[in-house]
């Protein structure tokens, strides 16, 4: 019994990370390339809105899946213009697609307040998944949940195995000394930032699909700038993000049972938590790394006009 | 040129770059034939890093050919060109520091090489020249002799036909550049063809069996250089005679106005140099030189000393016998020193900003341009317009952006500033680095009036010719530490350049210096 | 084909102040398509958003009382920008500001007799409340070298939900039928109105001194120069003895101190009391304002004002068109996009080649 009480716990805790795994992972690619785009959340919340109108116009999860990356593509397509294109500041680049995303998405929400949808199925394997304690957890998902783990191992794979991976890291570390050796740094950057874009529109499409089910206008409350926060959390590792994401729903889910069993705190304090638990993580990492370390890829943020 | 002889293995005929209103260059030929080392000449600015980025494919000429044993070939990207069998080594190096070695090399090999093939390869490579390397280690922590090794080993691993040298010897030391040369003549001997870009004459004259030299975008000249004199190259390269400068005549030995004593610094950042124990002293009217290769603590000592980074306990730093080492560079500064950095740019002066805002720059403590905090912008516009005058920099329009100068201008505005406030003390690094050399030559002088009217002065500069020429002293730092100074009478390039490359004990004992310097020449 | 960007040696002023309209050109024609797409008449929707605002007193001073807080917000996010320091939270500023501020004139309510300190006390509460809340990223990033950017974020949510808890619990009006709001406060603490009878009140005349303050700071006082010196070379910032992290903390407090102010004045300006919601997204909205006004104090002027212009015709456009007020905040974020994009047009000369790699001089 109390085996699936905390089975229950890890599923909830696994699907309160999935968007911020695949959202940071996605994140972690375009910054690995030199390219910082705070636009997450706008891509994102674009995500859940054109994932959920697709899903409902055509009946279809998956096709809603793909309308969601399908958005954050077009939304990460702009960025990279004027970052990448027209070396335009990724500060203020990111900030300005936030706020487009925004009011896009409710542009396209609109007309689907209020509606409902069937969660996006879960995997049922007969004899695997009815396994007592580990069954639900490891065999019961849905499709989000496998992708955001089979994402990480994929690009922790692409990063440290592939010529393709060393390239883009290569660029993100001196933008210079890759574009004399002859590598088309803008086309690396572009693409890292399309698939940030793609990751960060999935992750949207998984809250308004799956998490929730719903639409509701600026859904993401805060997730997007929770992955970006993430992505310095993990140093810029695969596989710490997904174990950031995993801490952060933890205390995400902690949150809300400390909320239902009503401990006396305001609730404003609980809903607080998220955020004040991402300035203290920052803290205690760079605490952490005050003596030494890895800051991250070198030329993150810098902007590269082809030269020399 | 000679259109005799046999066909060129690369050339490159009428070739014109233009950028904007600017040529760099404007109807240049270059003939380079198999087995030769071919030495491209001629100061900074004259078109010789726009014709190599022609030839390896990172520019695209505005107009003229390129040929490929006489047919005419299109270089459009460094692949095209490596594809042609043209490689080249850089001079600031192309590598990420942050990447290990093989990682680096694995960049420009075909896809197919990996993994442990490739370390193979760089271990056989290594064996064959003597260009030894560990694949595995991060770049960031080599020096720069093994970074040059990454270049080159990278470079002929993709077996070149051709290979461009851009300024090869200018971060080794003596010794490793024989070394180099060893490796460069066995790969002429191969039969390979080596386009050498240097303004060292010396290397020149031992290295090239031809030379073509470019002033100001044009070829001025073609000559074998074994037949030259380092003059009549220097000449060429030149086009005017250069004034000579004028040797300080007042002895260095006034009282000590500079001292840094058992100076310790933790290295500031990740790929940084620490400070070991550094002492000196500097005397009112003397000059001392710091020589060394670049990256060995350089940047560190000048931050030290200018108060960019603060010394961990006063005394560490004394101007004119006050305790400075926890000020910061304006108190410095109110006590008479200045500073000129290396990096003209975004250090000494901000690009973006007018000449006057420049002059405000480093002045405001010491000059009466600000009142209760408001700016007095005609005051800065004076004193800009003074320096302009005194040291003739040469500008377009009345105050314009700093970014707008060339390299010399802007070296001679940013020197000159520092010298019309009459410091007791000045600390210059890399007085001349890129600047033309008559500018150079008018600036040595500056530094050398200056220390004539009493003035301590201490010059950091990788240039040995330079120190050679204006300095007293010379102590040389290696690895953030500085070894005692020697009258620049009573030493020679060779046993500075043992220092440099870290043989402690060239030190020559004080009794029998002679036979040290005798040993190390 | 490929995208040449040959630096300008020399930024022209001309272009400078050429950008921001071509970009605004280009948002609007974009905005134009959109909402033919949604059905309604480009032209009726251009007279809806940009004419009819302006066409009566009360509208003009509507949009009047909407350009002073981004533009205070605006001028101070300014000095932050320009220092290359990213301070994204002002609005976490501005109603903390406008919380503190709050909290003094209900403390004040119904006193008797001398109350000519109250207006005043506010201002001041507001303005060193904003001001402490944003030394909290500054602070982590001087010491601990924490991302500004995130950390300021972070504390818009914070300071949201601490409005929220304050106005539901300790500061609920006990008289207020259980909503969520506190008392109304008395006329001593509500900023006085500029003409009679009107809507315009002083919290406008406020806005203007400080931009013409921020102006006069930033062309002609070494704080000025030290500011746009770290921002272009931090380098040469370090070499003219300036200290970055003294610098931080000033421009920190300088945005933080004015959206503070700007939450009070509006606080005690047209609303009247503390609710939940005192503030529809000012902070954010100005940094639109301080990038589409170039980060100089004229040109946040204008940038307020059509910002402001486009917010009061979106909510006109909700009611007579039926536009979604969505439509103005994509519209905004659009422009922000395209004012960053067309700048490569001043500071770059832009080039379309065939073919090969990009290049420019090294001289």
């Amino acid at each position: 019994m109390t085996l699936d009480i905390v089975q229950m716990v890890l599923v909830t805790v696994l699907t309160a990370a999935t968007p911020l795994i695949l959202a940071g992972i996605g994140e972690l690619v375009t910054e690995r390339a030199g390219v910082l785009n705070l636009g997450v959340e706008g891509m994102m919340v674009l995500g859940a809105a054109a994932g959920f109108a697709v899903a409902m116009q055509t009946g279809s999860t998956g096709l809603g899946a793909l309308g969601g990356a399908g958005a954050g593509v077009l939304l990460a397509a702009l960025f990279g213009v004027l970052t990448v294109g027209l070396a335009a500041n990724q500060v203020a680049s990111g900030l300005a697609l936030t706020i487009l995303g925004l009011g896009l998405s409710g542009l396209v929400g609109a007309s689907y307040v209020g509606m409902k949808r069937e969660p996006a199925p879960h995997l049922a394997l007969p004899g695997l998944t009815d396994l007592p304690g580990i069954g639900h957890l490891f065999f019961g998902q849905d499709a989000f949940v496998y992708a955001a783990l089979v994402l990480v191992v994929a690009v922790w794979w692409f990063l440290g195995r592939t010529r393709a991976g060393l390239t883009l890291r290569a660029v993100g570390d001196d933008h210079t000394a890759t574009h004399a050796l002859g590598v088309k740094v803008r086309k690396v950057r572009f693409l890292a930032v399309l698939f940030g874009g793609a990751c960060a529109g999935l992750a949207g499409a998984y809250l308004s699909l799956a998490y929730t089910p719903f639409w509701a206008p600026a859904m993401t409350a805060g997730r997007g700038w929770i992955a970006l926060a993430l992505v310095v959390f993990a140093s810029w590792r695969p596989f710490r993000v997904a174990a950031g994401a995993l801490l952060f729903g933890g205390a995400t889910v902690l949150q809300l049972h400390a909320q239902a069993a009503g401990l006396g705190l305001p609730g404003q304090l609980l809903s607080a938590m998220p955020y004040l638990a991402t300035i203290l993580a920052l803290v205690l990492l760079s605490l952490g790394r005050r003596r030494g370390g890895s800051p991250g890829p070198a030329a993150l943020g810098q902007v590269f006009t082809p030269s020399r | 040129m000679s259109a005799s002889g046999p066909t060129p293995l690369f050339a490159a005929y009428g070739i014109v770059k233009r950028f904007g209103a600017f040529t760099a260059n404007d109807g240049v030929d270059l003939e380079i034939r198999a087995g030769e080392i071919h030495a491209l000449l001629g100061e900074n600015g004259a078109g010789k890093s726009t014709l190599m980025k022609i030839l390896y494919g990172l520019l695209e000429p505005s107009e003229g050919v390129v040929t490929h044993r006489g047919d005419i070939v299109r270089l459009g990207s460094p692949e095209a060109a490596r594809a042609l069998g043209i490689g080249m080594v850089f001079q600031h190096f192309s590598l990420c520091e942050n990447l290990t070695v093989a990682e680096n090399i694995a960049l420009v090999m075909p896809k197919s090489l990996n993994g442990r093939a490739l370390r193979e390869r760089i271990a056989r490579l290594g064996r064959e020249y003597g260009l030894h390397l560990d694949p595995e280690r991060p770049v960031w922590s080599l020096s720069a002799g093994e970074r040059q090794r990454i270049e080159i080993v990278r470079c002929l691993l993709q077996d070149p036909k051709l290979i461009i040298l851009d300024e090869p010897t200018s971060v080794l030391t003596p010794g490793e550049a024989e070394g180099l040369f060893a490796v460069l003549e066995r790969l002429r001997d191969e039969g390979r063809a080596l386009l050498y870009i240097s303004h060292r004459l010396d290397e020149v004259r031992r290295l090239c069996t031809r030379a073509t030299i470019l002033r100001a975008g044009r070829v001025v000249g073609a000559c074998n250089p074994q037949d030259e004199t380092a003059r009549s190259l220097a000449a060429m390269m030149v086009g005017t005679q250069v004034r000579a400068v004028t040797p300080k005549t007042a002895p260095a030995g006034g009282r000590e106005r500079l001292r840094l004593e058992k100076l310790d610094l933790p290295a500031p950042g990740l790929h940084a140099t620490p400070l070991r124990a550094i002492s000196l002293s500097v005397a009112g009217g003397e000059i001392l030189g710091i020589a060394g290769i670049a990256g060995n603590g350089q940047a560190e000592l000048f931050a030290a000393l200018s108060g960019e980074t603060l010394a961990p306990r006063p005394d560490a730093l004394r101007i004119d016998g006050a305790a400075v080492g926890r000020r910061g560079i304006n108190a410095r500064r109110r006590l008479g020193a200045a500073f000129v950095p290396e990096e003209r740019n975004g250090h000494a002066a901000a690009p973006s900003m007018r000449l006057s805002e420049n002059a405000l720059l480093a002045r405001h403590a010491t000059a009466p341009l600000a009142r209760f905090g408001l700016l007095r912008l005609g005051a800065a516009q004076e004193l800009a317009r003074r320096v302009i005058e005194t040291f003739e920099v040469r500008k377009a329009g009345p105050d314009p952006a700093a970014g707008t100068l060339s390299g010399g201008n802007l070296q001679k505005f940013v020197v000159g500033r520092e010298i019309l406030a009459e410091p007791g003390i000045l600390v210059i690094n890399q007085p001349t680095w890129g600047v033309d050399a008559a500018a150079a030559a008018q600036l040595r002088q500056a530094v050398i009036d200056l220390a004539a009217r009493g003035a301590a002065i201490l010059v950091i500069s990788q240039d040995l010719d330079e120190l050679f020429e204006i300095a007293d002293s010379i102590s040389v730092l290696h690895d953030g530490t500085l070894s005692p100074p020697v009258p620049t009478g009573r030493t020679n390039r060779a046993a500075i350049g043992l220092l440099m490359g870290g043989a402690s004990d060239a030190i020559p004992a004080p009794q029998s210096r002679s036979e040290a310097l005798a040993h190390a020449s | 084909m490929r995208l040449d960007l040959i630096p300008r040696a020399r930024r022209s002023p001309w272009l400078d102040a050429l950008t921001p309209v071509l970009a605004f050109a280009l948002a609007v024609l974009i905005g134009g398509i959109a909402v033919s797409a949604l059905g309604v008449a480009p032209s009726q929707a251009f007279l809806t958003y940009f004419v009819a605002p302006l066409s009566e007193v009360w509208s003009i001073q509507e949009v009047a009382l909407k350009a002073a807080p981004l533009a205070l917000i605006a001028t101070g996010l300014a000095f932050c920008y320009r220092a290359g320091l990213w301070n994204i939270g002002a609005e976490g500023q501005y109603v903390v500001g406008g919380l503190a501020g709050g909290i003094v004139a209900i403390a004040a309510h119904g006193m008797e007799g001398f109350s000519l300190w109250v207006l005043p006390a506010m201002l001041v509460a507001g303005t060193l409340a904003g001001l402490a809340y944003a030394m909290i990223p500054a602070l982590l990033k001087v010491r601990l070298g924490v991302s500004e950017i995130l950390t300021s974020l972070m504390l818009v949510y914070v300071a949201q939900l601490l409005l929220d808890y304050m106005v539901r619990g300790p500061l609920r009006d006990p008289k207020g039928y259980n909503f969520p709001q506190s008392v109304g406060f008395d006329s001593f603490a509500r900023l006085p109105y500029l003409m009679e009878g009107e809507s315009l009140h002083a919290g406008v005349l406020v806005a203007a001194l400080a931009l013409a303050l921020a102006a006069l700071v930033l062309a002609r006082t070494l704080f000025g120069f030290e500011v746009r010196l770290v921002g272009t070379s931090p380098r040469a910032a370090r070499f003219a003895g300036f200290s970055q992290a003294r610098l931080t903390l000033a421009v920190f407090a300088i945005s933080g101190g004015a959206a503070g102010l700007a939450g009070i004045l509006e606080v005690a300006g047209r609303i009247g009391q503390l609710q939940p919601e005192i503030s529809p997204g000012y902070g954010f909205t100005a940094i639109i304002v301080a990038f589409l006004g170039r980060l100089s104090p004229p040109g946040i002027l204008i940038a307020a004002f059509v910002i402001a212009l486009t917010t009061i015709g979106g909510e006109n456009a909700q009611i007579d068109l039926k536009l979604p007020l969505d439509l103005t905040r994509a519209f905004q974020g659009l422009l922000l996009g395209l004012v960053l994009g067309a700048d490569v047009i001043a500071r770059c000369h832009v080039r379309l080649v065939p073919g090969g790699q990009a290049a420019r001089p090294e001289v």
